[in-house]
């Protein structure tokens, strides 16, 4: 597949009234802003592999894609496909929810460009792979929303196309079903289809691709190995984000009766530090509300790479101080005599649950972010380090057989 | 090739939705234009007194008949084109989620009203039949004008649903001229009612001649002459292909304007 200087430019209406009275008035459109989701992005996919592609919302991932599968009409360059390209980009897009769910995957399925044979050969297929047959003479109006994305999932991957093209799908449905789709996704992978993957999933990235690319504000910023790329991007969020923690749109859920208010984070000196490094003494600081008396509470915290990876969960049930009972406000601290994290950035998450650790009093998923900058910790390999010391090396010596 | 099975199920998909969880399901599609006659019939003959034609050479003088040979082809037009400006706007979500040849939402509602008007019409037929009033010998002619008229709608719809995508005043638009050119196009009266001053600018409507060809073969029953059936044609394939060459260059940015 051929990605050849491709080009889309939107125009945004700044009154997105679509009206024949503006355009008279106005004299074509004029209040028309252009902008330029995609500029001028070469790419050659070679045959069979399996291609990522990364970059922060709104960078035109979804764009390119739609200019792929000819949804899109690019407006300089262009794009070449060998063989058919079917796009997951929203599943079940096309289901009428009158229609029972045998009558969709027909329409679905000659949308997606199969003849009437064919869909008669893989209904089968397609209908088990979903795990709906009681379901299947049935409005799809009636599916739950899960049942309704495992049949368009199931429709479009039946297609058997060359090129399948996968816009941020994977997180649908539940862990069963996503396993499922993670081996239909390595089945196609051997079976040599070219797969272009988009996934805020940067370990699917890692994990499933080979090769990928990177794209910031429209422009293709790197084509590399799938590894490569990953670490560049995750990098380059470095770079760009605050040097100090700041809070970052995570989940929050809890009961509320009491409530973590911020983090920060101390050095040895107990004076707040801006940016951590490897090795050095620290102190998480959690700044917590409690409106009213709360029996045994739990505080805790975790630690997450931006990819996912959840590193450690320490919380103070562990080391036994968690008091009878606490109200009002205050805070607790989590000593570290030597910060363990490798250089990079990382998402700490603020929790109080109740004595089971069952119970949410309050939990801040992946609400604060903080940089850990190199320092005496020299390690650079994986995430953590486990602070241990070498020593030797000792050769080993012939043993001698005593008497 | 898995275009033509793409056409063919939404087709399908227009049809059995259409009347899906109405107690009295297709029902619907005759009791419509029956309702409509009968109130047009009421207001115009009962109470205006308006006279229809007698037919010539058939010698029918019925207001009802008359009505209906000019209200079905009405209806063909007004379903068509309002369904196809419809359904590019209810069915975005497939078209900026997925590629296939969009022109073919808007045919496939054309031929889905198609298929209504062919029913109605053959039970009218029938009854131009059963009361003697028929020359089984123009049948081929009626189901030729039947498909000139699709043509001609098709073209109309296919232009008319792309503009609707870009400025959304056409369909109220469309609503409005629809109205006049209901009064426009001889179905409540007979086009010898038009002063013959007018008569040539009248003629520039291609409805008059759609219902006038209807009528000459079943109310009159009568051969409509070669002129007005090759005016039709030309008409129709003029339609057609302005209206595809409109949609295709309004297609290109349909997915992202939607
Ligand atoms: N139909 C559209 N009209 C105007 N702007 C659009 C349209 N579709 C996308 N955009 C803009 O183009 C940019 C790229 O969007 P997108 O490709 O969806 O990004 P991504 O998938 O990488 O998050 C965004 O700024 C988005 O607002
Ligand atoms: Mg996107």
């Amino acid at each position: 597949m051929v990605v050849d200087g491709v080009s889309k430019r939107f125009r945004l209406y700044h009154e997105r009234n679509q009206s024949l009275k503006a355009t008279v008035m106005r004299k074509r459109r004029s209040v028309v802003e252009e902008f330029w989701a995609l500029r001028d992005v070469s790419l050659e996919i070679p045959a069979g592999i399996t291609f990522g592609l990364v970059g922060e919302n709104g960078s035109g991932k979804s764009t390119l894609m739609k200019c792929i599968t000819k949804i899109l009409r690019p407006d300089a360059g262009s794009v070449t496909v060998n063989g058919k390209a079917s796009a997951l980009l929203e599943l079940g897009a096309g289901f009428h929810p009158e229609l029972s769910g045998r009558e969709n995957i027909f329409l679905n399925g000659s949308i997606l460009g199969l003849s009437r044979k064919e869909l008669d050969r893989r209904l089968d297929d397609i209908v088990d792979f979903a795990g709906l047959h009681q379901f299947i003479d049935q409005p799809v109006k009636n599916y739950s929303s899960g049942m309704y994305v495992r049949l368009g999932f199931s429709v479009a991957i039946n297609v058997d196309p060359d090129v399948l093209l996968v816009d941020e799908v994977l997180a649908v449905g539940d862990e069963i079903f996503q396993r499922r789709c993670q081996e239909k996704f390595i089945d196609l992978k051997d079976a040599g289809k070219t797969i272009v993957l988009v996934t805020h999933d940067l370990a699917a990235v890692t994990n499933l691709c080979d090769e990928a690319a990177c794209l910031e504000n429209g422009r293709l910023k790197v084509v590399d190995s799938a590894r490569r790329v990953v670490d560049q991007y995750m990098n380059s969020m470095q770079d760009e984000g605050p040097a100090v923690e700041h809070e970052s749109n995570g989940d929050r859920w809890g009961s509320g009766e009491g409530r973590i208010e911020h983090a920060e984070l101390l050095g040895a000196d107990g004076a707040p530090v801006t940016r951590p490094r490897s090795g050095q003494a620290l102190t998480f600081r959690f700044h917590y509300q409690l409106d009213q008396p709360i029996d045994r509470p739990v505080f805790g915290m975790a630690v997450h790479t931006l990819d996912g990876t959840y590193l450690t969960g320490p919380n103070t049930r562990y080391t036994d101080c968690v008091p009878d009972r606490l109200e009002g406000r205050g805070h607790v601290d989590l000593h570290l005599d030597r910060l363990l994290l490798l250089p990079g950035t990382y998402d700490l998450t603020a929790v109080i649950y109740d004595y089971s650790c069952v119970h949410p009093y309050d939990h801040r998923h992946r609400a604060f972010r903080f940089n850990v900058d190199p320092g005496e910790l020299r390690e650079t390999h994986g995430m953590v380090s486990l602070g241990g010391h070498w020593s030797g090396p000792l050769p080993t010596r012939p043993r001698h057989q005593s008497g | 090739m898995s275009s033509r099975q793409l056409m063919v199920n939404l087709t399908l998909r227009e049809l059995r939705t259409k009347y899906k969880r109405t107690a009295l399901g297709w029902a619907w599609s005759l009791l419509n234009p029956l309702a409509i006659m009968v109130i047009f019939t009421l207001v115009f003959r009962v109470f205006l007194k308006i006279e229809p034609p007698t037919g010539s050479p058939s010698g029918l003088k019925n207001f009802p008949l008359f009505l209906l040979c000019g209200l079905l082809p009405w209806t063909f037009l007004v379903n068509a084109t309002n369904g196809s400006i419809n359904s590019l706007v209810t069915n975005a979500n497939l078209i900026k989620k997925s590629y296939f040849p969009r022109d073919l939402l808007v045919a496939s509602q054309v031929v889905a009203w198609l298929i209504s008007l062919a029913i109605e019409m053959s039970l009218l037929t029938l009854v131009f039949l059963i009361m003697g009033n028929f020359n089984l010998l123009y049948l081929p002619v009626v189901v030729l004008v039947m498909l000139a008229l699709a043509v001609f709608l098709a073209g109309l719809s296919l232009a008319l649903s792309a503009a609707n995508v870009y400025f959304r005043d056409v369909q109220h638009f469309v609503g409005i001229l629809f109205q006049i050119w209901f009064y426009l196009t001889p179905v409540l009266y007979p086009v010898s009612e038009v002063p013959d001053r007018a008569r040539s600018l009248y003629g520039l409507n291609p409805m008059v001649g759609f219902v006038e060809a209807f009528r000459d073969c079943l109310y009159h029953v009568r051969l409509p002459s070669f002129a007005r059936l090759g005016s039709l044609l030309l008409v129709s394939v003029f339609s057609f292909v302005v209206g595809l060459w409109v949609f295709n260059r309004m297609e290109g940015r349909l997915a992202e304007e939607l």
